[in-house]
């Protein structure tokens, strides 16, 4: 059967990584292809790598910075930020990426995901979300979490999903960063209405979160960002853990 | 050398890479003497089966991928593994190569509703049947597959299964000559697929 996935989030500014790296020894790891290097050898099941940067001039360090990644690296590799077109889609899928991962363009012009899912396949289309608790509401955020859309998230979870997106992304504004495990209650009130592949994001501290949050059977897999840049947590100690602990996933 | 078949049919980036990072000697090509004078030959592809056969009829290589098989060693990847066999059942009904036999039909009709189409992650190869594909792999180790049709009826020719609520044929191979077909995108499936695409090189 297929297995639980651990997939590491790479921030890239003018093709750098950046946002929760703190290898104050190997300040070279903050370069994308060697961390991704570094990841692959690890057991990393998936990379996710976010452009985060808005200029011209960027966005093409970020294609180098892709190409080269994927020349290298042989594992799925998604990729996301800035993506508000099916021209953002063929210039990414063109340099290696396999899935691409919408956010605020896709709330923007929800259409992208159904024309998106209808040119290169649902499996190619990922919907990533922002979501916070605002008055009893899950609400989607939108521009990196900063803006509050107003929109009821378990809404869009399943527009996204009936427009074609092939998996789904959760990143809870909650407890992103806090390092105190995955917003499950969270998560179940999506697993409980979504069909796709959900992916959990915001809240990793420790080994056992992801223990934690594979015992909930509808989740697929854990993404982060923080955890894995600092080495607090190790990819290839964690899957041995979660293993050894009964979790279906590749070591 | 190897040929890639390029038919007009998805991404050949990270396959390509994954050979050049192999230190292969391959090319990406479109042209029939190509495939005459390579000395293996790789038939990629993703999307819908009907579309690529007929691409693939476009580019007037049909035959020639047909001919080249009973002479040196072919391998058929995901989608272009699936247009290795006789018939495909997707949206339709469309002729396959007829180099493997067995039909594509839709794994949703066999598997449980609680399972999700497409067969999306990583999943484990067992080996079935021991062959020179598996020199450097090892039984039960992991491959990434994307895929919402499946060979059935292979009969003899299934070397490697995968399980999802069915025994999902992973890694097949005709029952004579040397025409292999890989479900998984061994491109993506990190070391183990890289170890199966060198058995393949030295495959003769």
């Amino acid at each position: 059967m297929i297995g639980k996935r651990i997939i590491p989030c790479l921030d890239v500014k003018n093709g750098r990584v950046v946002k929760g790296v703190n290898f104050k020894d190997v300040q070279d790891m903050a370069d994308p292809v060697e961390m991704a290097q570094y990841y692959y050898e690890t057991g990393a099941d998936e990379l996710v790598f976010y452009d985060i940067t808005a200029s011209f001039e960027g966005r093409k360090l970020f294609t180098d910075v892709l190409r080269a990644v994927a020349s290298v690296i042989f594992i799925p590799l998604t990729v996301g930020g800035g993506i508000n077109s099916l021209e953002d889609f063929d210039t990414v899928l063109k340099c290696g990426a396999d899935k691409v991962s919408v956010n605020s363009g896709a709330i923007k012009d929800p259409s992208l995901i159904h024309a998106a899912a209808k040119r290169y396949g649902s499996q190619c289309v990922v919907l990533s979300m922002d979501v916070k608790r605002v008055n009893g509401q899950f609400r989607v955020f939108a521009n990196g979490g900063r803006i509050d859309t107003g929109m009821d998230a378990l809404e869009w979870a399943k527009k996204g999903e009936a427009l074609g997106a092939g998996e789904i992304v959760l990143n809870s504004i909650d407890t992103d960063g806090v390092r105190g495990g995955f917003d499950l209650p969270m998560l179940r009130k999506f697993g409980e209405i979504v069909e796709v592949p959900l992916i959990a994001s915001g809240g990793a501290g420790k080994k056992e979160d992801f223990l934690e949050l594979f015992q909930y059977d509808r989740i697929d897999a854990g993404l982060a960002a923080g955890v894995f840049h600092t080495k607090k947590i190790d990819i290839g100690e964690l899957k041995k853990y979660l293993s050894e602990n009964g979790v279906n996933i590749r070591i | 050398m190897i040929a890639v078949v390029d038919y007009g049919v998805g991404n050949l980036f990270s396959l390509m890479s994954s050979l050049r990072y192999l230190g292969l000697n391959c090319i990406v090509t479109n042209k029939e003497e190509d495939l005459l004078r390579a000395e293996k030959i790789i038939l990629p592809g993703v999307g819908a089966f009907g579309d690529a056969a007929a691409k693939l009829k476009e580019s007037g290589l049909w035959d020639t991928v047909i001919e080249s098989a009973h002479k040196k060693p072919l391998l058929g990847i995901c989608l272009g593994m699936q247009l290795l066999f006789e018939k495909s059942f997707e949206h339709g009904e469309y002729e396959g190569l007829k180099l493997i036999s067995g039909m594509v039909m839709p794994l949703s009709a066999d598997i449980h509703p609680s399972l999700k189409v497409p067969h999306m992650g990583w999943n484990r190869l067992e080996i079935v049947k021991d062959d020179p594909i598996f020199k450097y792999f090892e039984n039960g180790e992991w491959v990434y597959y994307v895929h919402s049709y499946y060979a059935k009826d292979c009969r003899d020719g299934i070397l490697g299964i995968s399980e999802y609520d069915v025994k999902v044929p992973g890694l097949v191979r005709s029952s004579t000559g040397l025409i292999y077909g890989m479900q998984f995108h061994p491109e993506k499936s990190g070391d183990a697929g890289l170890r199966l695409l060198k058995a393949f090189s030295e495959i003769e």
